[in-house]
């Protein structure tokens, strides 16, 4: 019998330290409902995410009542519906529409895939897909959208950085807060099995219906290194790898049973720490915890690079297929810790580029005034993209202008999506630089062959 | 199905008998069960199999909740291989 001390040690993980299993994404293939017609094609995939995820939510509350550990969101994520809507420019709406009413029929918190893969170039169908994104995102609810525009090896699509820029900034200015840009995100070097919102979809790669599980823990790893407040560096990295190794056996057993129940492919455990706005959820406060004042200071991508590759090493150690993201992530309105560093000014955007860096994601979730000049938008979104493409590794941009307010306010979002403080932009302009389009060509280290 | 109860709280007469009573109630078999006191809090961990249960998993972890409740303690009950997952490589 496994020993007292684990089994408790596995219930304050629960109980005390919100470790839990973020989500259970089906990712589906909807290759096969293309049709003639948008009306027969947005039929056949309502019908098609209905069947297969007809029973996601009851495995996934079933076995959150066997293991004793929350699953906390259900989510589909489909094939780029820009592959669906290439024959009919102009009605992509109705396929946005139909997956929204899917997401909701079969009762999952999120679907991802309204997405498009640009990253060297751009059909007409493509470009009216992604024209189609702020009003797709401000008539569903429950859909998310993605647009990745750069990779290591093709280089970055600047025409759609330019374009994604207008994308983001048109998304929020027609939904409430800007909430409909919380929902969109600009990628650099996508994963094709990511199961976390808002930028998962179902991979060009992938088979006909897969089940990811992504799992999270931030309040564990802190605790666990609260346990030793004076040990050496070397000595955090080994108690975060075995944190998160523990972890991420517990997604693996998840994805063994939910994959078994659903019919489903057995995918990817993403093992990443992913903050709530709760306190004890943080990854701010990890980093706080590791010596820093506070998180955005000297030090904080150090100790994030420490971080985000022990949780990697764990995790690899603990599940046969690790795939996602997996690291830490860095929202700044879902995370408390760097809720108030954002708002008492450690915490500045240069800061976060940075941190990215050495991340699993990106810019995300960050607040920004609403006036801000499309054209920085896009910018942001070019540097991003750029340390994305040179480092080899996934880089992401979820920004919020956000209509009406400015530096110095606050935007309130809700739930997981939390709230932010509205951080300022550099206020130079990079218009010129945008405005010239092209390609920026791929890193001399892209070229692999 | 082999699940792992835990009983954690204030140590008093009389616990272990309202427990067994009520998973007796529903055929609940305890094939294992240890009892400690971890930094003065009373613990109790039984193995137990639900196969042949009268009752669903939800409801005899609802009942088993309202159960602790009711006496001071907080009790859970999960699959084994929930620990063996994270504590065995």
């Amino acid at each position: 019998m496994i020993k007292t001390s684990e089994i408790i040690e596995t219930i304050n993980m629960v109980d005390k330290e919100h470790f839990d299993i973020r989500t259970i994404t089906m990712g589906i293939s909807l290759f096969g409902c293309i049709k003639d017609t948008a009306r027969d094609t947005a039929n056949a995939v309502y019908d098609l995410i209905c069947s297969r995820g007809k029973n996601i939510v009851k495995v996934a509350n079933d076995l959150s009542v066997e293991y004793g550990v929350p699953v906390v969101n259900k989510r589909v994520s489909v094939t780029p519906a820009s592959f669906l809507t290439a024959k009919f420019m102009g009605e992509e709406i109705e396929i946005a529409l139909a997956l929204d009413k899917a997401a909701k029929e079969i009762g999952v918190d999120f679907i991802g895939g309204y997405s498009a893969l640009v990253h060297k170039s751009m059909t007409e169908s493509e470009k009216s897909f992604i024209l189609s994104i702020p009003e797709v995102l401000s008539k569903t609810e429950r859909l998310c959208s993605s647009v990745n525009v750069g990779s290591t090896r093709a280089g970055i699509n600047m025409d759609a950085v330019k374009l994604v820029g207008e994308v983001v900034k048109k998304a929020a200015d027609i939904t409430k807060d800007g909430l409909g840009a919380a929902k969109f995100v600009a990628f650099c070097n996508a994963v094709e099995d990511n199961p976390f919102m808002a930028g998962a979809f179902h991979g060009v790669g992938e088979g006909d219906c897969v089940i990811n599980v992504g799992v999270s823990g931030p309040g564990v790893v802190q605790n666990a290194l609260k346990s030793i407040p004076n040990a050496s560096i070397t000595e955090l990295a080994e108690v975060v790898k075995k944190t998160a190794f523990k972890i991420t056996r517990v997604g693996n057993l998840v994805l063994d049973e939910a994959s078994k129940r659903l019919g489903a492919e057995r995918g990817i455990v993403d093992l990443s720490l992913a903050p709530t706005p709760v306190i004890g959820d943080s990854v701010g406060h990890i980093l706080e915890e590791m010596g820093l004042e506070e998180v955005g200071c000297h030090g904080t991508t150090a100790c994030l690079a420490l971080l985000n590759d022990a949780v990697k090493k764990g995790g690899v150690m603990a599940c046969s297929n690790v795939g996602g993201l997996s690291g830490a992530f860095i929202p700044v309105s879902e995370d408390i810790g760097m809720i108030n560093a954002a708002d008492s000014g450690s915490l500045t955007l240069s800061k976060l580029e940075a941190m990215t860096a050495v991340c699993s994601v990106g810019i995300d979730m960050v607040a920004i005034p609403g006036d801000t000049p499309v054209s920085t938008i896009s910018a942001l979104i070019a540097d991003e993209m750029a340390i994305g493409m040179v480092n080899n590794k996934t880089t992401a941009v979820r920004i919020i202008p956000v209509p009406n307010k400015t530096v110095g306010e606050y935007v309130e979002f809700g739930g997981l999506l939390g709230r932010a403080p509205i951080m300022p932009v550099h206020n130079k302009s990079a218009e010129k630089f945008i405005s010239r389009g092209g390609r920026i060509p791929a890193p001399i280290h892209g070229n692999k062959n | 199905m082999k699940c792992v109860l835990t009983v954690i709280g204030k140590d008093k007469p009389g616990i272990i008998a309202k427990v067994s009573n009520l998973l007796a109630n529903k055929n609940v078999n305890i094939e294992d069960i240890s009892q400690t006191i971890m930094q003065s809090t009373f613990t109790m961990i039984m193995l137990v199999n639900i196969e042949n249960a009268t009752a669903t998993m939800k409801d005899l972890k609802e009942e088993l909740v309202s159960l602790g409740e009711e006496i001071g303690v907080s009790i859970h009950l999960q699959h084994e291989a929930v620990f063996d997952a994270m504590h065995k490589v």
